[in-house]
């Protein structure tokens, strides 16, 4: 009787339980979702691509004689030091304040082990950060907390940031319970409040501002050091071609699968667009520039194995980098911690209130309890582990199509699965000629 | 006294002189002539040493000054001392928007007017205005002090944290938890030092003093058509 009954009851596809759980919330507080992570809606991703191996029209590499190079320069259009990455997979900003100072070590440790950047965030360069990276990318973002000149001439690399894929168009924050003493020293701010980040810089508004303002850090720097410039995924095309005209060395494109450590669930959600459709505006911008390879493309936002790197490469990318796909390596999310992630309302796989602080890993945190669970060198070790995975697997994949670099990998070696992959890649959907939107 | 006419030398030039005496002084006194507007004069200095910019300067000029007095002996372009870290800028004329901002100390003298924004998002140091000051001034102003002798304009501290503003004329409006506040003994005190540095002679007492309510500072439902 009773299953005929649950049998029989129908959930509404508009109005499901997630859906009234939410208007709940809302009712009860009055204040909108607040959380971590990125985007949890189903997107096309590049799940949705596959490659063409090699066979009797193309001759594949062998996998464990022929070389195939992963080493990428960043920066060499105007830097006097452009940077060499021996993995194309680089490490996204994150801050030190969103992260324990011991993720933060961690995130560096690893990175150097295997060659590539890691990046700071909001919140200023901390010397752990430095000390441990061997290759530091800067973030000049709108708020400017702990900015000043020496951390600038102190970095590999600067990163001017003016959105990312999680909120492009939105400002930062970090609640109060991660406003410590530390943390707000750092930022000039009264500890315990909830801070805001702007998400305009102050400074200057538009790209020929933009311009000047590149053209100051680098006469700061004295021309030394590579300038990146990050955007979040959405007019891509138009935002990569006056990045370009602003004079970026490097252009960092961010899609809505792109983490985050505190923003509202509808921004994560409902704005911005996946990363695979905002690789082929980038390149189709470089590429109508004459810029494609001299300024480099690093594209960040859902990146999780050696196939996602790859395909990114394929579709002309340069590099990628990683955020949550490297907290989780680090330790983020892991079952060992599910009864303390129950006790706070989560469950190992499903966490992402990075604003609490209550991190049972001691990543997302700044209690100094919580944060001694991460051992930097471990997680720094797992985290370089992973990174390795990720350049074998893109190596396999490129071999399997005869090519000798991941950077000749190329969108003729894919094709799409359906037929919106199709169109936002712009490769042939599979067993067709047909790319949705071209002609012929 | 060296001197770089920057009709013929080019402010990369300039620049990199400047930077060269950051571990040893040779020079103490600087000049450039001919800036004709010219964009990022004088950033990035860190030195013991003086600079006259003679004429009007661009974008950005003294930004992200450490220790070095400059003196621009004209009207000064968007986002002048921005970002500061310490020493000393005086602009003789007016000043575009966004000067000071995000600056983290030293001592910022406007004799003339200031555009919008003065002192967005300051972060610790002083600035002095003998004028008027535009709209948005101190939006996000964390700390240090914003002095003005002249007018404000509208939303004047808009979300502000702890910085103290001083106002001698009107204030057009003011910006979301931003509230007039008593002017006590140890503001007087802070505001005649301010006034001294700048070597303006006014009144400590004609001014009104503007602070932070503190009602924002953290996430609250009731304040939401503050947001």
């Amino acid at each position: 009787m009773s299953n005929e009954k649950n049998i029989s009851l129908k959930e509404s596809a508009t109005f499901d339980r997630s859906t009234m759980a939410e208007i709940r919330r809302a009712a009860e507080t009055g204040i909108y979702d607040i959380r971590g992570f990125g985007a949890k809606r189903k997107l096309p991703h590049f799940d949705d691509l596959l490659f063409l191996g090699a066979s009797m029209s193309r001759y594949p590499l062998e996998g464990y004689r022929e070389t195939c190079n992963t080493s990428v320069v960043l920066g060499d259009r105007f830097a006097k030091k452009p940077i060499t990455i021996e993995t194309p997979v680089t490490i996204a900003g994150m801050s030190f304040g969103a992260l324990s100072a011991n993720a933060k070590e961690a995130l560096g440790r690893g990175a150097s082990i295997v060659g590539t950047s890691t990046t700071t965030g909001d919140g200023g360069m901390t010397p752990e950060e430095r000390g441990q990276s061997s290759k530091l990318v800067y973030q000049y973002l709108p708020s400017r907390y702990g900015m000043n000149p020496d951390d600038l001439r102190k970095a590999d690399a600067i990163e001017v940031v003016l959105g990312q894929g999680a909120k492009p168009g939105g400002g930062g924050m970090l609640l109060g319970q991660k406003i410590t003493d530390r943390v707000a020293q750092m930022r000039n701010l009264p500890k315990g409040i909830d801070q805001r980040s702007a998400c305009r810089h102050p400074d200057w508004t538009g790209p020929d501002d933009l311009a000047i303002k590149i053209q100051e850090i680098r006469e700061i720097t004295d021309w030394q050091v590579p300038i990146y410039i990050k955007i979040g995924a959405t007019r891509t095309y138009y935002d990569v071609k006056l990045a370009v005209k602003a004079g970026a060395d490097v252009i960092v494109v961010d899609g809505m699968q792109g983490g985050t450590a505190a923003t509202q669930d509808v921004f994560i959600e409902h704005v911005g667009i996946p990363t695979m459709a905002a690789i082929p505006q980038a390149v189709q911008a470089l590429q109508e520039m004459g810029m494609h390879r001299k300024v480099q493309l690093i594209v960040s936002g859902g990146i999780r194995n050696g196939a996602d790197v790859a395909k990114c490469m394929a579709l002309g990318a340069d590099a990628v980098a990683i955020g949550t796909a490297a907290l989780v390596a680090l330790g983020c999310n892991d079952p060992k911690w599910d009864d303390e992630y129950k006790a706070i309302g989560s469950a190992a796989g499903y966490y992402d209130d990075y604003q609490d602080g209550k991190d049972p890993a001691g990543i997302s945190t700044q209690d100094p309890e919580l944060s001694k669970r991460l051992d930097p060198v471990a997680a720094g070790r797992r985290l370089a582990n992973y990174l390795r995975v990720l350049t074998l697997e893109a190596q396999t994949l490129a071999r399997a199509c005869g090519k000798n670099d991941l950077r000749n990998l190329e969108p003729e070696d894919l094709v799409a699965l359906t037929v919106e992959s199709a169109a936002m890649a712009r490769v042939p959907l599979a067993g067709t000629t047909w790319v949705p939107g071209q002609k012929y | 006294m060296k001197t770089f006419d920057l009709a013929v030398s080019t402010v990369r030039e300039f620049n990199q002189a400047l930077h060269d005496e950051k571990n040893i002084v040779t020079e103490k006194e600087w000049a450039a002539t001919n800036p004709k507007g010219m964009h990022n004069i004088a950033v990035g200095l860190d030195a013991d040493i003086a600079v006259d910019i003679h004429g009007h300067a661009g974008y950005f000029c003294a930004g992200m000054n450490k220790t070095a007095a400059v003196t621009i002996h004209g009207n000064a372009g968007q986002g002048v001392a921005e970002n500061m870290m310490s020493g000393v800028v005086r602009v003789k004329g007016d000043a575009s928007q966004a000067a000071g901002a995000t600056a983290h100390g030293g001592l910022l003298v406007i004799e003339g007017n200031a555009g919008a924004r003065c002192g967005i998002s300051m972060k610790g140091v002083d600035i002095v205005v003998k004028g008027s000051i535009g709209h948005m001034s101190c939006f996000m102003g964390q700390s240090g002090s914003l002095v003005v002798c002249g007018d404000a304009g509208e939303a004047l501290g808009d979300s502000l944290y702890e910085v103290h503003i001083y106002v001698k004329g009107t204030v057009k409006s003011l910006g979301a938890d931003c509230i007039e506040k008593e002017m006590r003994e140890e503001h007087i005190a802070e505001l005649t030092g301010l006034l001294e540095k700048a070597g303006f002679d006014e009144d400590p007492s004609a001014f009104k003093r503007y602070g932070s309510a503190r009602q924002l500072y953290t996430f609250k439902v009731d304040n939401a058509s503050a947001y």
